[in-house]
């Protein structure tokens, strides 16, 4: 295609404009209205039906038959055309039913590290008496996730929602769809669920030895990172330094245990945004901070963190871990949000 | 749209190979044996390859595949593009289709062709038992298509048939409303294969000793009559057909062109008796004959009347047509004779049959006229030792008039015809053969009369110089049962084909009931045509049926009945009033979150129980009692419906 090249600057200076009148077109055909909170009723004007693809194949069938039958004057001919057509529209109306009156609320959602998934959970409630099969949630039209719904039940879907940066992550715009029962209709309805992931830095993948303690009241620092003294176990999480795995209770087929040490309480381990080096710039020094939070919870040490203008007194324990992250992730950015737009 | 290029299941090659079998199973026994064996082998193969997970063979060996059959159909068809060849293409077509898919996008594109080859079974036969089949195929099908949806749960084959079969019931009023309103057209719109009409059995337009013999085996049905008023004895039911003119010898023959168009002359008659009034519906078959009463007084439409009274439709009669026609049936022909006729019908071959020459001449001189001769050549054929047969001996000498007049003596009514009109034109009186059917048997379920093949029957016209055209029936001189009773009752004992016309009084009950059941199918299904399209928009008030007209009352049709299909269905939507227990807990959920704790949707009872109790310590006691009440109901398996009771007074208290 000797074209191509000569085409592609022009579609790209379209692409903008392009994007601006579909988005504009979208909004006002499909009603979108941001994200909502609370359970999203599937009424009648929130879904939106057409043919399939395999529903416009269906139909050409039908032409050919319709013809077939007219020439040979087949009557039983145009009456099975017929019946297929009207089973053709009775589908439209079955396939629609199957997403009608559907309440979607959302679930919990755990936090993240940038770069990694988000996996925010749909809950599908069906209050009538029917059955449904085969809904589909996807966003973006990628890797849709099937789910049935049995009468009275509200099953839960994951949506896995890639977080490229920290701070808060809306799943955007997802889309619920279905084509059953005989996959000649499409039909879909647009869900913005009002609901936020805290999204952590992305731990710096290297090891990058905590900052040492400092010492308290005179007392000494040989204890240095105080990973010696073994106090327990508990349930790994993600983030846990992999040298913490209690690899033997795995074995065992205990599942991942991370061994947890008791620091010096009256140590004080500052993670110090002065400590790191100016040249990894603003991310990369989070990066480092959230690294140090993570390795230093992992040792069960107490820590501190502190940011320009933000200061977390030193403290052990998961609250501290999720305080500090948090911290992190909210460093310098405003309350706005982002991800729905991301398509 | 997210893509679909899901694999399938081996689930769905089953079913589908389920369906694929029954829809060609009714063309097994019209394709050749290898297609079959080809097809059944290739839907095998299929499944040995889904059963055992191999690889879907390669794509050189299925066009290798094809090239075979496309050089097997032309060697069995002597065509590639014809009606029966293009269906044992399209049979291992659908089965290399099967072989071959991958994706559910093949799986709908075999489902879709799967529907077409419903159709084409139509083209054989659209009686009541092959639709009542192909209604299951299609149900099979439909249900083999829902099966392709279900992504996560698999509720099951007897699941998906009961959501097939409940979708084609709601597509049955739609259907109708299609049916009735759909715009008919005059097919065909464009020409069709030459075999499409193969195959129908029907009168000729030429007639040879033994030619009608071997059309009364056949039971087929020629057309059915329903008459305005009462039906005229059978005796007098003479179905007019095809009138042949020309003898060689052996064989009677029709003029090729229509008899009108070359030899323009009056077509006069005085009418007797009353005008007989009556509809037919004739069976498809390969002339242009259409029947009726002898004789004839009205044209129906797109048809013709020659001038000795046959009726010709404009094409072959490839469709079941019915037409109202009316007949008198005693009338006064006057119809002069032009030299032409005359010369014609009297023409014979030159010396042949001369001993029945000599009889002709030598009973011609003993009648004092013309009428005086016809009556003692019936006298002739009742008097003397002649048969009445469906199993002539054979007439294989270069006279066959002479062979059977003096030798074998036992035919049919195409040996009496033809000897008699030989007879005549002998002695000098013209005389024309007319073939058709006498009689007919009276279904007393649908009153209307059906005439079948078996019916058909060969009369003699003479022309007298007074009378014109006087028909002779020399059949009911030799038998007359045979034309009083009909055939059964002509025949001799060992002849009767018993079950058909026996005397069993069940069986024939029975097949009554059937051909009645059978009539109104056709009449209502099948012969649903242009005209009674009109007809049946005249009556609900359309007087002007024009296709726009049609449209329009078909949507209006097609959108009320899908609204009302909607609101049926979607009525079911409404979220179900939940159970009491349910709604007691509910109200006490409502009251707990009035006062400050609210329940998570996903929080389960006992959870709430603790973090209620935790904020509320004052009402630890009901909160207990409530959740725990509600938890065994729930949950439990030895609650009982005191429980419920329970449950719902302390609901009620604590409201309090």
């Amino acid at each position: 295609m000797p074209d191509a090249p000569r085409l592609t600057p022009l579609l790209s200076l379209l692409a903008a404009p392009y994007r601006a009148l579909r988005s504009h077109l979208d909004r006002w055909l499909f009603q979108l209205r941001g994200a909502e909170s609370g359970s999203i009723m599937l009424v009648q004007r929130r879904i939106f039906i057409l043919p399939s693809p395999h529903g416009l194949t269906y139909v050409v069938a039908l032409m050919l038959m319709l013809a077939g039958s007219i020439n040979y004057n087949l009557s039983l001919g145009l009456v099975l055309t017929f019946l297929l057509t009207a089973l053709g529209f009775n589908s439209m109306l079955h396939t629609f039913r199957n997403l009608a009156g559907l309440k979607i609320s959302s679930g919990r959602v755990q936090p993240v590290y940038a770069g990694d998934h988000a996996h925010f959970t749909l809950v599908i409630d069906n209050p009538g008496t029917l059955e449904r099969f085969s809904i589909g949630v996807t966003r973006g039209g990628k890797d849709a996730v099937y789910t049935d719904v049995p009468a009275r039940q509200a099953p839960t879907v994951s949506v896995a929602v890639p977080a490229p940066r920290r701070g808060i992550l809306m799943p955007g715009r997802l889309t619920l769809f279905t084509r059953y029962p005989l996959g000649l209709c499409y039909a879909w309805a647009y869900v913005e669920p009002d609901v936020r992931c805290l999204v952590y830095p992305r731990p710096e993948a290297e090891y990058i030895p905590l900052p040492l303690p400092q010492a308290h009241a005179g007392l000494g620092i040989a204890h240095g990172a105080g990973q010696e003294d073994f106090s327990g176990l508990r349930s790994y999480h993600p983030g846990d330094s992999p040298r913490h795995i209690a690899w033997k209770a795995a074995a065992r087929g205990q599942g991942l245990l991370t061994k947890q040490f008791s620091g010096r309480a009256d140590t004080e381990l500052w993670l110090d945004w002065q400590a790191t080096p100016d040249a990894l710039g603003l991310e990369g020094r989070l990066s480092r901070l959230t690294r140090w939070v993570i390795d230093a919870h992992a040792a069960g040490l107490s820590f501190g963190l502190r940011l320009p203008g933000i200061t977390l007194p030193p403290e052990p324990g998961n609250a501290q871990h999720d305080r500090c992250l948090e911290t992190l992730a909210m460093f310098q950015i405003g309350e706005k949000p982002h991800g729905n737009n991301d398509r | 749209m997210a893509t679909t290029t899901d694999r399938l299941h081996p689930r769905h090659i089953g079913s589908l190979a389920l369906a694929l079998v029954m829809v060609t199973l009714p063309h097994f026994e019209r394709v050749p044996w290898w297609v079959t064996l080809l097809a059944v082998v290739l839907i095998g193969w299929r499944l040995y390859i889904t059963r055992y997970g191999l690889h879907l063979p390669r794509i050189w060996l299925l066009l290798l595949i094809v090239a075979a059959t496309l050089g097997g159909i032309y060697i069995s068809y002597g065509r590639i593009l014809g009606r029966d060849s293009g269906i044992a293409l399209l049979v291992i077509m659908l089965a290399l289709k099967l072989l071959e898919m991958a994706t559910l996008r093949d799986a709908m594109i075999l489902i879709f062709l799967c529907y077409f080859l419903v159709i084409t079974n139509f083209l054989y036969s659209q009686s009541i038992p092959t639709a009542l089949y192909l209604l299951c195929v299609v149900w099979i099908v439909t249900a083999t298509m829902i099966g392709f949806q279900f992504r996560t749960l698999q509720p099951g084959y007897k699941y998906q048939l009961r959501s097939a079969g409940i979708m084609l019931l709601q597509s049955v009023p739609l259907m109708l409303v299609l049916f009735v309103l759909f715009p008919r057209v005059q097919a065909p719109i464009w020409s069709m294969p030459q075999d499409a009409y193969s195959g129908k059995t029907g009168l000729s337009d030429e007639m040879a000793p033994g030619s009608l013999s071997q059309l009364i085996l056949s039971d087929a049905i020629a057309f059915r009559v329903s008459f305005d008023s009462q039906i005229p004895p059978v005796n007098r039911l003479y179905w007019r057909g095809p009138v042949l003119w020309d003898f060689d010898g052996y064989t009677w023959t029709a003029a090729r062109t229509p008899y009108r168009s070359s030899y323009p002359g009056p077509r006069e008659y005085h009418a007797l008796g009353n005008l007989i009034e009556y509809t037919v519906t004739i069976e498809p078959h390969s002339h242009r004959w259409l029947f009726a009463l002898d004789l004839p007084a009205r044209v129906p439409p797109r048809s013709q009347m020659t001038n000795d009274f046959q009726l010709l439709f404009q094409t072959q009669v490839s469709n079941r047509i019915r037409y109202d026609m009316a007949s008198y049936l005693s009338y006064r022909n006057n119809a002069e004779l032009g030299r032409y006729e005359l010369q014609r019908a009297l023409h014979l071959p030159a010396n042949s049959n001369p001993r029945s020459a000599e009889l002709a001449a030598k009973m011609r001189g003993a009648a004092p006229d013309e009428r005086a001769y016809i009556t003692a050549v019936l006298s002739m054929f009742r008097n003397q030792n002649f048969y009445y047969t469906t199993t002539p001996p054979l007439l294989l000498s270069r006279n066959p008039v002479d062979e059977f007049l003096f030798s074998t003596r036992a035919g049919f009514c195409e040996h009496y015809a033809s000897s008699s009109a030989v007879l005549m034109r002998m002695a000098g009186i013209p005389a024309r053969i007319v073939t058709g059917y006498q009689g007919g048997e009276l279904n007393t379920v649908g009153n209307y009369l059906t005439v079948r093949q078996a019916d058909a029957h060969a009369w003699v016209e003479v022309w007298l110089k007074d009378d014109g055209w006087v028909r002779v029936d020399p059949t009911a001189a030799v038998s007359p049962a045979r034309i009083e009773a009909g055939l059964s009752a002509a025949l001799p004992q060992t002849e009767v084909l018993t079950l058909l016309r026996g005397e069993y009084a069940w069986l024939r009950q029975t097949r009554m009931i059937w051909d009645s059941i059978a009539n109104s199918w056709n009449q209502a299904v099948l012969g649903y045509t242009q005209d009674r399209q009109r007809q049946l928009m005249r009556h609900i008030g359309i007087d002007d049926a024009t296709w726009k007209s049609l449209a329009t009352v078909m949507f209006i049709a097609t959108g009320a009945i899908t609204l009302i299909l909607a609101a049926l269905m979607l009525h079911k939507l409404r979220a179900a009033r939940p159970d009491a227990v349910v709604a007691a807990y509910t109200r006490f959920c409502r009251q707990l979150a009035r006062r400050g704790v609210a329940r998570h949707p996903s929080e389960g009872p006992d959870a709430f129980r603790k973090r209620a109790i935790a904020s509320r310590p004052e009402l630890a006691q009901p909160i207990s009692s409530i959740s725990a009440l509600y938890i065994r109901l729930r949950y439990g398996d030895n609650a009982h419906g005191a429980d419920a009771l329970q449950l719902q007074r302390e609901v009620a208290t604590f409201r309090l």
